[in-house]
C-alpha cells in the first residue's frame, strides 16, 4: 500500500524474521503483548512480596529471615511494583496499545518507532528497580510513597543505594510513559478511521486516552520530586531536608521542607490513582455491554464522566495530607473537592447497574468478572468518602482502614478488570478461546478471596491498628482476635496468590490447546471484532481502512433483525446512536 | 444465578459481619465524640448505598439473566430525567457527610484558648515530651543546639526555655479535663503521635512545628504509637499516656526536672565510675539505643543490656564472642561486622567521641554479670 | 446532529491514511503541553522552597544575557529556516539552519560558561537553596535545548533533499523551529523567575504578606 509520505518510520514491508517479528517489533500489537507480558511477570513479584508481607503480618516472628528491615523492604517493592509497574504499564502500555488502533480503525500507532522504544525503555526501568535487590543494603524500605527525610537518612532500609535505583527507575519509566503517552494521544486525534467520530469511540477508549492525559500532566510531578530527592541523597542539597540530627549526627542540610515533597508526589499520586481506573471503568462498560447485549445507559454521561473525574483528579491530592501538618486551613478545600469527585463516579456506578436492567444478561466470565467489579469498586469507593472527610479522616489515617479502602478500589476492582478484559480480548489476540472451567475456578476463587481478605480489615483500621507495623507487640489495646483475624487474612492470601497460577496457566496452556475461536465469539459491535484475520495481522485491516457510520453500542436496536450491528456496518444497516436534541 | 446468590450473601453478610464485629473504634477518651458521629453518619449513609446498589443489582441479575427463550434486550440507551433524579439524591448524600464533617474539623482547627500546652518530641525511635514552666512559654529550639546532653536541642541561652519541664523516657501524665494543644516536633523524620482512644492526632515534621488539640476525659492509661513509618523501629515507638486527677499531675510535673537542671554539670568527679555510668544512661537516652536495648532483661530490637557485659554470644553463622570492652566498643563502631543470632542487622552506626564511648560501655557494664 | 455518512476526516490522506506530519506536529504541542507542566512544577517548587528562613538569593552571572541572546537569534534563525523550506529555497535555508542549530549549542555553552562564573565565586549546588534552584533549572532547560538539537540534526538532513522534495520535509524544520521558540519562552519564564521572583513576592500572591 502507498503513504503519503515517504517516511522511514513506518514498515513498508512485513517483518520477516522472529527478531523483527516479536523482539524489535513496530507493530502494536505485540507491544501490547510485551509491556503486558512484563507487567504481568513484574506482579508476580509484587504478589510473592505481598505473601511475605503477610506472613509476617499474620504469624509474626516464626519467619526468621523476615526480620523488620527485609519487612519494609517487602512492603516498598510490591507497592511500587503493583501501583506503577504493573497496574500502569498494563493498562496504558498494554490495554491501550492493543485496543486503541484496532477500536479507532488505524492500521498502527502514528510513531510505531516511539512505541518500540517506549517498551524497550519501560523494560530498563524494570531491570534498575529489580537491581535494587542485589545492591549494598537491598532496595528502599521507605514505603512506596518514599518521603523524605527518612527515605535518604539511616535507620531506613536502602538508604544508600537501594533509594538511588528505585528514583533512577521511575525516572526511567516517566520516560517511557511520556514516550507512549504521546503516542496514544496523538493516535486517537489523528488516526481515527472515516465515521469514527470521538463521540463514536468505545468507552475503553475514552477511559485509555483521558488516563493517558493524566499521565502525561501528572508525571512530571514525580519527576521532579525524583530529581530534588535523587540530589539531596547524591550531592547533599536541602530541596526536601531540613536541618536535623540524624543518629545523634547534626546533619548538613537545613530549610528544605519535607511537605513539598509531599504535595509534589500526591499530586503526581492523586491522578495516578485514576490512570490507572479510568481504563478500568471504559472496559468495563464494553464488557457489561456486550455481555449483557445493551447498549451502555448514557453514554455521553459516560464520557462527560470520564473526563470531569479526570479535570477533578488534578485538585483533591492533599486528601492524602490531611494529617501531614501542612496548613490545616487546606483542610476544608480538599475535603470537599474529594467529595465531589465522588458524584460523577456516582454517576458511572448507576449508569453500569442501569445498563444491565432489562439487559439480555449472559453469565460469562468477563461477566463474572465486571460484576465482581461493580461489588469491590462500590465498596472501595464508598470507603472512600469516608476518608475524604477530613475530620473522619483524622483517626483512620495510616491504619488498616486506609489499605484496605486503596486495595479495594484501586488492588482488587481494576485487577478484575484486567482478568475480564483479557478473558474477552484473548481470542481475538490469539485466535483461541480461555478455557471456561478454569476461568470460571480462577474467578471464584479470587472474588470471595479479596473480599474475605480486604471487608474485615477495615474494621482493624476502625480499631486503630496503623499500617505498616513489623509487628504489634507490646500494644495491649490490640484484642487477640485481631491478630487471629490477621492469621485468617494471611492464610487466605497465601491460597489466593498460589490460585492466580491458574490463571496464569490458562493463559498459556489455551495458547495451544484453548478452542480456536470465531472472530467474533461475544458477538460484540466494536471495530477490533472485524479484522480480516484473526489474530488480526500486521497493519490490521488489509488493503482497506475500515468506515464507520453508528456507535460501538448498537445492541438489540429497535427493528433490527440481529441482536448487534456491527460498528463498520453499511449505514443502510441502522443502529444510529442517539440523537441529542430531546 | 450462582452470582446472584453470591452477591446477595455477601451483601447479608456484610451488613451482619458490621453489626456483630468485635473490631471497632475503642472506647472515647477525649471530646471528640464528633467524629464518631460524624463516622456514625457516614457509615448509615454509604452503607445504605452499598445495601440498595447492590440488592438492586441481584434482583437485575436474576430477573435479567439469560435463559433459554428469555425475551431480547431492551434500548435504553438513557434516560435523562432518571440521571438528573440520580445526581440530586447522590449530591444530597454528599451534602450529608460533608456538613457534619467540616463542622467537626472547624472546631479542630480551633484549639480553645484555655488549652495547655504539650511538646511531644519525636526521634527515631522514643517520645520526649516537654511542658512550659510557670512562665506559660516554651523555650526556643533548633537542631544545631542538639548535644548528647541536651537532647531536646533547646537554645540554652533562650530565658523562657529554662523552667520548662524535660520528660525522657516514653510516659507522659495529663490532667483531666483539661484541655491540650499538642506542639509536635521532631528532630529527625517524619512521627505521627496517635493514641487511638484520644482520635485526634497529627504527623510531626521535622523543620516545622505541628499541632492537634484534644480534652483527655477518661482517667486511664492509655497507648500512644507513631504512625508514621519512621524507619525500622517505627512499631516500637511505645508511648504512654497517664490520665489523672489534677491533684496526681501536679504531683507527677514536681517530679520531673526542669531544663536548666538537666544542663547543669554533673558533680565533680568523686566517684568517677557512678559519674560514667550516669553519662552513659544519659547518652544512651540521647542516641537512641534505648529504642532498641532495654535493660529489664526483655530483648527489643536489639538484645537487652541486662547481662550482656560478660556473656558468650553466638553468631548468626555458629561463631561465638565474649561480650567485653572491645566487643562493645567494635560493635558500637562497626554494628554491621556481626550478626548476632536472633536479631535483625539494622543498628546504625553511632558515632561516639571517645569519652562517649566509655561512658556508654561503663553502663552497658553496669548491667552486666561479669565482674567489672 | 445527524449521524449519516460523515466526510473524511481532515487528518487523513485520501487512502485514509494518517498524516504523519500533523500526527508530529500534534505530538509536538503535547510534548509542549507536558513540558510546561515539568517545567511550571519546578517553578512552584521554588517558590514554595523561597519561604524558609535560610533562602539567601544569589546575582544572576552576566552570561544569561548572552545566553538569552543567543536563544532569540536562535528563534529568529530558526523561523527563517522553516519558512525558506516551505518555499522551497535550498540556498538560503543551508545558512539559517545551521545558525539556528549552531545558537542552541552556543547558548548550551553559554550557560555553561555562566555555571563556571558562579563556581568561581564559591556558590555551588549545595548549601544555598537559590543555587541549588538555579543549576537544576538551567540543567534542564539546557537538557531539553539538547534534546531539541537532536531532532535539528535529523532534521538537518531536510539540506541534502533535491530542492523539488523540500516543501514536502519542511514540516521537520518548522517544528524544530515550534520547539525553539517554546524552549525560549521556558527560558525567558525561568530567567524572570531566578532574577526576579522574592520571597516578599511569593507571600503577597499567595496571600500572605
Amino acid at each position: 500500500m502507498a503513504y503519503a509520505d515517504t517516511d522511514d518510520l513506518h514498515e513498508h514491508h512485513e517483518p520477516q524474521s522472529f527478531i523483527t517479528k516479536y523482539v524489535w517489533s513496530q507493530d502494536h500489537k505485540v507491544i501490547a503483548v510485551q509491556y503486558g507480558g512484563t507487567a504481568i511477570l513484574v506482579g508476580i513479584v509484587g504478589l510473592v512480596l505481598s505473601n511475605l508481607m503477610r506472613l509476617q503480618i499474620g504469624f509474626p516472628g516464626v519467619f526468621e529471615f523476615i526480620n523488620a528491615e527485609r519487612y519494609y523492604q517487602f512492603v516498598t517493592m510490591h507497592g511500587m511494583i503493583m501501583v506503577i509497574y504493573l497496574l500502569t504499564a498494563l493498562f496504558l502500555g498494554g490495554f491501550g496499545n492493543y485496543l486503541i488502533p484496532l477500536m479507532i480503525g488505524a492500521r498502527d500507532m502514528v510513531f510505531p518507532y516511539m512505541n518500540m522504544l517506549s517498551f524497550w525503555v519501560y523494560l530498563l526501568s524494570v531491570i534498575v528497580l529489580m537491581a535494587s535487590f542485589f545492591v549494598p543494603g537491598g532496595p528502599t524500605g521507605a514505603g512506596w510513597t518514599l518521603y523524605p527525610p527518612q527515605a535518604i537518612l539511616p535507620g531506613t532500609p536502602g538508604w544508600d543505594w537501594g533509594i538511588i535505583l528505585m528514583l533512577v527507575s521511575l525516572l526511567i519509566f516517566i520516560v517511557a510513559t511520556t514516550m507512549g503517552g504521546l503516542n496514544y494521544v496523538t493516535t486517537v486525534l489523528q488516526a481515527r478511521c472515516e465515521g469514527m467520530t470521538l463521540l463514536r469511540m468505545p468507552l475503553s477508549v475514552w477511559g485509555i486516552f483521558v488516563a493517558t492525559i493524566l499521565a502525561l500532566l501528572a508525571f512530571p510531578a514525580l519527576f521532579v520530586s525524583g530529581v530534588m530527592m535523587l540530589l539531596d541523597k547524591t550531592l547533599g542539597t536541602s530541596f526536601f531536608m531540613p536541618a536535623l540530627v540524624s543518629m545523634g549526627q547534626v546533619s548538613g542540610h537545613k530549610g528544605g521542607s519535607p511537605l513539598l515533597f509531599q504535595h509534589l508526589f500526591w499530586f503526581f499520586g492523586h491522578p495516578e490513582v485514576y490512570i490507572v481506573a479510568l481504563p478500568a471503568f471504559g472496559v468495563v462498560s464494553d464488557l457489561i455491554s456486550v455481555h449483557a447485549r445493551k447498549a451502555i445507559f448514557g453514554y455521553r454521561t459516560m464520557v462527560w464522566a470520564i473526563v470531569i473525574i479526570g479535570a477533578l483528579s488534578f485538585v483533591v491530592w492533599a486528601h492524602h495530607m490531611f494529617v501531614s501538618g501542612m496548613n490545616p486551613w487546606f483542610g476544608f478545600f480538599f475535603a470537599t473537592s474529594t467529595l465531589i469527585i465522588a458524584v460523577p463516579t456516582a454517576i458511572k456506578v448507576y449508569n453500569w447497574v442501569l445498563t444491565l436492567w432489562r439487559g439480555d444478561i449472559h453469565l460469562t466470565v468477563p461477566m463474572l468478572f465486571t460484576l465482581a467489579f461493580l461489588l469491590t469498586f462500590l465498596s472501595g469507593g464508598l470507603t472512600g468518602l469516608f476518608l475524604g472527610n477530613v475530620s473522619v479522616d483524622i483517626p483512620l489515617s495510616g491504619t488498616y482502614f486506609v489499605v484496605a479502602h486503596f486495595h479495594m478500589v484501586m488492588g482488587v476492582a481494576p485487577l478484575l478488570v484486567v482478568f475480564g478484559g483479557i478473558y474477552h480480548w484473548y481470542p481475538k489476540i490469539t485466535g483461541r478461546m480461555l478455557n471456561d472451567t478454569m476461568g470460571k475456578t480462577h474467578f471464584w476463587i479470587t472474588f470471595l478471596g479479596t473480599y474475605l481478605i480486604y471487608f474485615p480489615m477495615h474494621y482493624l483500621g476502625v480499631l486503630g491498628m496503623p499500617r505498616r507495623y513489623y509487628n504489634y507487640e507490646g500494644y495491649t489495646f490490640i484484642p487477640p482476635s485481631a491478630h487471629s483475624l490477621n492469621q485468617f487474612i494471611t492464610v487466605v492470601a497465601l491460597f489466593l496468590g498460589a490460585a492466580q497460577m491458574i490463571y496464569v496457566f490458562n493463559l498459556l496452556w489455551s495458547l495451544k490447546y484453548g478452542e480456536k475461536a470465531p472472530s467474533n465469539p461475544w458477538r460484540a459491535c466494536s471495530l477490533e471484532w472485524f479484522t480480516p484475520q484473526t489474530p488480526p495481522k500486521h497493519l490490521n485491516w488489509g488493503p482497506k481502512l475500515p468506515s464507520v457510520h453508528r456507535w460501538a453500542y448498537a445492541f438489540n436496536m429497535p427493528g433490527s433483525r440481529e441482536d448487534f450491528i456491527p460498528q463498520n456496518a453499511p449505514a443502510s444497516a441502522g443502529g444510529a446512536e442517539p440523537s441529542q436534541e430531546h | 444465578m450462582s452470582i446472584a446468590i453470591a452477591l446477595l450473601l455477601i451483601v447479608v453478610a456484610s451488613v451482619v459481619f458490621h453489626l456483630l464485629t468485635p473490631w471497632w473504634l475503642t472506647p472515647l477518651a477525649s471530646n471528640w465524640n464528633q467524629m464518631d458521629h460524624t463516622l456514625s453518619i457516614t457509615m448509615g449513609v454509604t452503607g445504605a448505598f452499598f445495601v440498595v446498589i447492590l440488592l438492586f443489582v441481584v434482583y437485575t441479575l436474576w430477573r435479567f439473566r439469560h435463559q433459554p427463550g428469555s425475551p431480547r434486550a431492551a434500548y435504553v440507551p438513557d434516560n435523562k430525567k432518571l440521571e438528573h433524579w440520580l445526581i440530586g439524591v447522590t449530591s444530597v448524600g454528599i451534602v450529608a457527610l460533608l456538613a457534619p464533617g467540616l463542622k467537626v474539623y472547624a472546631d479542630y482547627v480551633h484549639p480553645p484558648a484555655n488549652a495547655m500546652q504539650l511538646e511531644i518530641l519525636g526521634q527515631q525511635w522514643q517520645w520526649r515530651y516537654r511542658f512550659t514552666g510557670d512562665d506559660g512559654k516554651l523555650g526556643g529550639s533548633d537542631a544545631r543546639f542538639f548535644t548528647a546532653a541536651n537532647p531536646f536541642a533547646l537554645d540554652p541561652a533562650d530565658a523562657a526555655g529554662q523552667d520548662d519541664v524535660v520528660i525522657t523516657g516514653n510516659e507522659v501524665h495529663l490532667p483531666l479535663n483539661q484541655p491540650v494543644k499538642v506542639l509536635a516536633r521532631s528532630h529527625d523524620v517524619l512521627h505521627d503521635y496517635f493514641v487511638p482512644q484520644f482520635r485526634a492526632r497529627m504527623n510531626i515534621v521535622p523543620g516545622q512545628m505541628s499541632w492537634f488539640w484534644f480534652t483527655p476525659t477518661q482517667a486511664g492509661r492509655y497507648e500512644a504509637m507513631c504512625a508514621q513509618l519512621c524507619g525500622v523501629g517505627h512499631p516500637n515507638m511505645h508511648g504512654l499516656v497517664v490520665v489523672e486527677d489534677e491533684a496526681a499531675f501536679k504531683a507527677w510535673l514536681k517530679k520531673q526536672t526542669t531544663f536548666a537542671t538537666s544542663m547543669k554539670p554533673p558533680a565533680p568527679a568523686g566517684a568517677g565510675g557512678e559519674d560514667l555510668v550516669a553519662k552513659g544512661a544519659a547518652l544512651a537516652q540521647s542516641k537512641g539505643c534505648v529504642a532498641c536495648h532495654t535493660v529489664d532483661g526483655n530483648p527489643g530490637v536489639g538484645p537487652t543490656w541486662k547481662g550482656l557485659y560478660g556473656k558468650t554470644e553466638t553468631m548468626v553463622d555458629g561463631a561465638t564472642a565474649k561480650v567485653d570492652d572491645a566487643y562493645l566498643r567494635e560493635f558500637i563502631k562497626d554494628p554491621k561486622a556481626r550478626a548476632v543470632k536472633g536479631f535483625a542487622q539494622v543498628m546504625p552506626p553511632i558515632p561516639l567521641a571517645d569519652d562517649e564511648m566509655d561512658a556508654v560501655v561503663a553502663f552497658i557494664k553496669s548491667h552486666g554479670n561479669a565482674p567489672q | 446532529m445527524s449521524s449519516s455518512t460523515l466526510p473524511a476526516s481532515p487528518m487523513v490522506h485520501a487512502t485514509g491514511e494518517p498524516d504523519h506530519r500533523r500526527a508530529a506536529g500534534t505530538a509536538l504541542w503535547l510534548f509542549i503541553g507536558v513540558a510546561t507542566t515539568f517545567f511550571s512544577l519546578f517553578i512552584v517548587a521554588y517558590a514554595m522552597r523561597m519561604d524558609a528562613p535560610d533562602w539567601s538569593p544569589i546575582a544572576m552571572p552576566w552570561q544569561l544575557w548572552l545566553s538569552t541572546a543567543l536563544l532569540v537569534a536562535g528563534s529568529l534563525f530558526m523561523q527563517r529556516a522553516g519558512t525558506t523550506a516551505t518555499a522551497g529555497n535550498s540556498a538560503q535555508l543551508r545558512p539559517m539552519l545551521v545558525a539556528g542549530g549552531a545558537a542552541a549549542a552556543a547558548f548550551v555553552g553559554s550557560q555553561l560558561w555562566g555555571w563556571q562564573a558562579l563556581i568561581d565565586a564559591r556558590v555551588l549546588l549545595a548549601g544555598n537553596p537559590a543555587a541549588s534552584f538555579f543549576y537544576v533549572l538551567t540543567a534542564l532547560h539546557g537538557l531539553h535545548v539538547l534534546g531539541g538539537l537532536v531532532a535539528w540534526s535529523i532534521a538537518a538532513q531536510a539540506l541534502s533533499a533535491p530542492a523539488a522534495e523540500l516543501p514536502a520535509a519542511a514540516w521537520r524544520v518548522q517544528l524544530c523551529a515550534r520547539y525553539w521558540h517554546f524552549l525560549l519562552v521556558v527560558w525567558a519564564v525561568l530567567f524572570a523567575a531566578l532574577a526576579l521572583l522574592t520571597p516578599e513576592i511569593v507571600r503577597f500572591i499567595c496571600g500572605r504578606g
